[in-house]
């Protein structure tokens, strides 16, 4: 059997790209590290948005749903640990700011 | 395809949204109804039991974890908020333009996709692939949690003493 | 005997959190067991046909997408021998009992997720079990909370490695993405059909994914985080995470598609090629600049890491043993030399090179392993360092590429200049007044440190036979 991978695949592309835009940016250029994480987050969703239009295409619906709930399964765990170290940081500086995380030098 | 399009708008404008908005807490209403569009376009696209687990798992729970995070986190000082308020639109007002740039470009871009491709055969029902050929997956995802009640004990351990 | 290796350590895991409290003390020896197991276990399918009778049944609970070969059983031992390592090391220099147990699980989950890279066949389990082994370490740096003078920077070191592995898990992803389009499946075999079919698609899921290693692996230009981390991170931690846990998740992870997917394909080769040579350079020129010991060591990592990326780069059959080799030699003296500076830090209560000088005299017994651990990385014969050095340099002339050959023995002498610069700042030199009373660590630090030596020493002499038994069938 063969398919043909079909024009919408631009369209579904375009909006991956704009959330992956959107994420990278909120988690760059903020200086708040709970807004990083925000950041972190909009990139999971756009990898997710992704990988269900992956599996959509290529008619690997299945598969590809078995693949998401993993992935969102390992995004709460890394989501929790992540808010753990910003809890442990905000305790330690009393500070949310990244600047505070640039001191390691050489 | 015009309401799954639509749809799609309105997923990266709630996604701009929480990373545009000032307000932590708002930015994690944002992000939940991030969350809440994207299962409707996992839906939408037939992927029911993941839209489901995305909703209830990453709309619901994320959002509690955030909250409880911004919450713990408050008040940051004072000196602090006030100079990160003033500076934010200095970062953050390219984005849209950004966004609005690269879509319109990219929309104009015609890639040639049509790759041709085999498929091995039949794809069951998702339950089928994730209990019979996933279980590897399965095992990590335990193996994760695991390490996830680990991270619990151990960073946010001052707050039992 | 697949599946065990992934049932053992959790099984461990769960066991020890249903002891009681007081027991927690024999958490370290427990952990310690479960790794002399899996160093067992890395020789067993090589030297004898166990029946295993019962646990045979056992072995098939997860299914069929497991198997080993020579390359995963080299990353078992080398995860074992570190991990053991590591272990001893967190005795003598993490105090509270609570912090061992944790300590002690957090390495066994890590473990099961190097036994898992070391063993999947499928490009998403192996996301899976990179993802396990990355937060087990996320949490194992900000762990320890009384580590002096570094504790301030144990959040920024995580932090920096957090940032960059979550980035990493996107290109990732991405890629998988990529390959489930372009082949409708996730799998090495099905990835490696494609690439051999010239799908473009394929080709930008592939340099996706590569990236994404690069950035577990720390090699130049994503380098960044890799020296913080292990500044950052407590001894033990920095002990095993240089040791195996960035090798088994960046570069393990990219041997084993390198050689189950790429097979001498043109693109693939030449960004291997480059990559390789402008870490070993960037690398080798970073570490001479340091002041910091574990810095040092760090940048040292990423120059060596490589000399792997660059081996894989040259002949492939050659390339993969000569790889495989330069990666054991490399866990062994690396975790070694970390071992060294937790007892330096121990003693001295600091890592600045500049502040020490002449201790040699007072710690004879580091100072004799560190030079050991250092030559065989500079590649100096008759180490086993020298060994895999030479077949790197070999597979890059089997493979017609003079020029980078050329680069790999010209950076071994700057190797050679950084180490004798740490042996010079650290061990040699005027001894100040505030260490006159330093003494040699305690017999605890002691111990890893020797046996690790001896391996570098007993596998440079009896080489030969090594090659033979690690890559025998494998590679």
């Amino acid at each position: 059997m063969t398919i043909v991978i079909p024009q919408s695949f631009w369209l579904y592309f375009t909006f991956f790209a704009l959330l992956l835009i959107d994420g990278l940016w909120c988690m760059l250029a903020t200086r708040n590290l709970v807004r990083v994480l925000i950041g972190i987050e909009i990139l999971m969703k756009s990898v997710t948005f992704f990988l269900i239009v992956a599996g959509y295409l290529s008619g690997r619906m299945a598969l590809a749903q078995a693949l998401v709930i993993t992935v969102i399964v390992i995004e709460v765990v890394v989501v929790v640990v992540v808010a753990g170290v910003i809890l442990g940081f905000f305790r330690k500086r009393d500070s949310l700011d990244v600047r505070n995380t640039r001191d390691m030098k050489g | 395809m015009i309401w799954l399009t639509l749809l799609l708008v309105l997923l990266v404008l709630a996604a701009l949204w929480a990373s545009m908005t000032t307000a932590l807490l708002r930015a994690t209403l944002g992000l939940a109804l991030t969350s809440a569009l994207l299962s409707v376009v996992m839906f939408a696209l037939g992927a029911t039991l993941a839209a489901v687990v995305e909703l209830s798992v990453c709309a619901g729970l994320i959002s509690v974890v955030l909250v409880s995070v911004t919450s713990l986190t408050q008040p940051r000082s004072l000196k602090e908020a006030v100079e990160a308020r003033k500076n934010r639109l200095h970062r953050f007002w390219p984005l849209p333009l950004v966004l609005l740039g690269a879509g319109v470009a990219l929309s104009f871009v015609r890639v040639p996709v049509d790759i041709i491709l085999r498929l091995p055969a039949g794809d069951g029902d998702v339950r089928t692939v994730l209990w019979s050929m996933r279980q590897l997956d399965l095992f990590g995802q335990i193996l994760i949690l695991l390490a996830g009640v680990f991270g619990v004990l151990v960073l946010f351990r001052k707050e039992a003493k | 005997m697949s599946d065990l290796l992934l049932l053992v350590p959790f099984v461990a895991v769960v066991l020890l959190n249903l002891l009681p409290k007081r027991a927690r003390a024999a958490a370290l020896w427990v952990a310690f067991g479960v790794l002399a197991l899996e160093v067992a276990a890395a020789f067993v399918d090589r030297f004898a046909c166990v029946n295993y009778g019962w646990l045979a049944s056992l072995d098939r609970v997860l299914g069929i997408h497991l198997a080993t070969d020579g390359l995963s059983e080299l990353l078992m031992l080398c995860a074992g021998i570190v991990g053991m390592a590591a272990l001893l090391v967190a005795r003598k220099t993490l105090d509270e009992t609570n912090e061992q147990f944790y300590f002690a699980n957090l390495v066994l989950v890590a473990l099961v997720g190097i036994n898992g890279i070391a063993m999947v066949r499928d490009l998403f389990s192996l996301y899976v079990f990179v993802e396990v082994t990355a937060v087990a370490t996320f949490i194992l740096i900000t762990a320890s909370r009384k580590a002096e003078g570094l504790e301030d920077h144990a959040f920024e070191g995580a932090w920096k490695y957090i940032l960059l592995s979550i980035i990493a898990s996107v290109l990732m992803l991405t890629s998988i993405g990529f390959f489930l389009l372009s082949t409708g499946d996730i799998t090495l075999d099905a990835a490696k059909g494609a690439l051999a079919s010239q799908q473009p698609l394929a080709w930008v899921a592939m340099a996706l994914f590569l990236c994404g290693l690069f950035i577990k692996g720390a090699l130049v230009p994503f380098h960044g985080w890799l020296a913080d981390a292990y500044t950052a991170a407590p001894a033990p931690v920095s002990v095993f995470m240089a040791g195996v846990v960035t090798k088994a998740s960046g570069i393990f992870a990219l041997l084993r598609i390198a050689s189950s997917t790429l097979d001498g394909a043109a693109p693939g080769r030449e960004i291997l090629l480059v990559v390789g040579a402008v870490t070993i350079v960037v690398g080798a020129f970073l570490a001479l600049t340091q002041k910091n010991m574990k810095r040092m060591l760090a940048y040292s990592s990423v120059s060596q890491m490589g000399y792997i990326v660059l081996a894989l780069g040259g002949d492939l059959r050659l390339g993969i043993v000569a790889a495989g080799l330069h990666f054991f030699n490399h866990a062994i003296s690396k975790s070694q030399l970390f071992t060294n500076a937790a007892a330096i830090e121990r003693e001295l209560g600091t890592l600045d090179m500049d502040e020490m000088g002449g201790i040699g005299s007072r710690m004879p017994v580091t100072a004799g392993t560190t030079a050991v651990a250092s030559l065989s990385i500079a590649g100096l014969p008759p180490l086993a360092g020298f060994w895999s050095k030479l077949l790197i340099v070999l597979a890059l002339w089997n493979a017609k590429e003079y020029g980078f050959a050329a680069v790999a023995i010209l950076a071994s002498l700057v190797t050679l200049a950084y180490f004798l610069s740490l042996q010079r700042r650290v061990f040699f030199g005027k001894r100040e007044e505030r260490w006159a009373k330093v003494r040699e660590t305690a017999p605890g630090l002691l111990v890893p440190a020797v046996f690790l030596a001896l391996i570098t020493i007993a596998l440079g002499i009896g080489f030969p036979f090594a090659l033979k038994i690690l890559l025998g069938g494998g590679a």
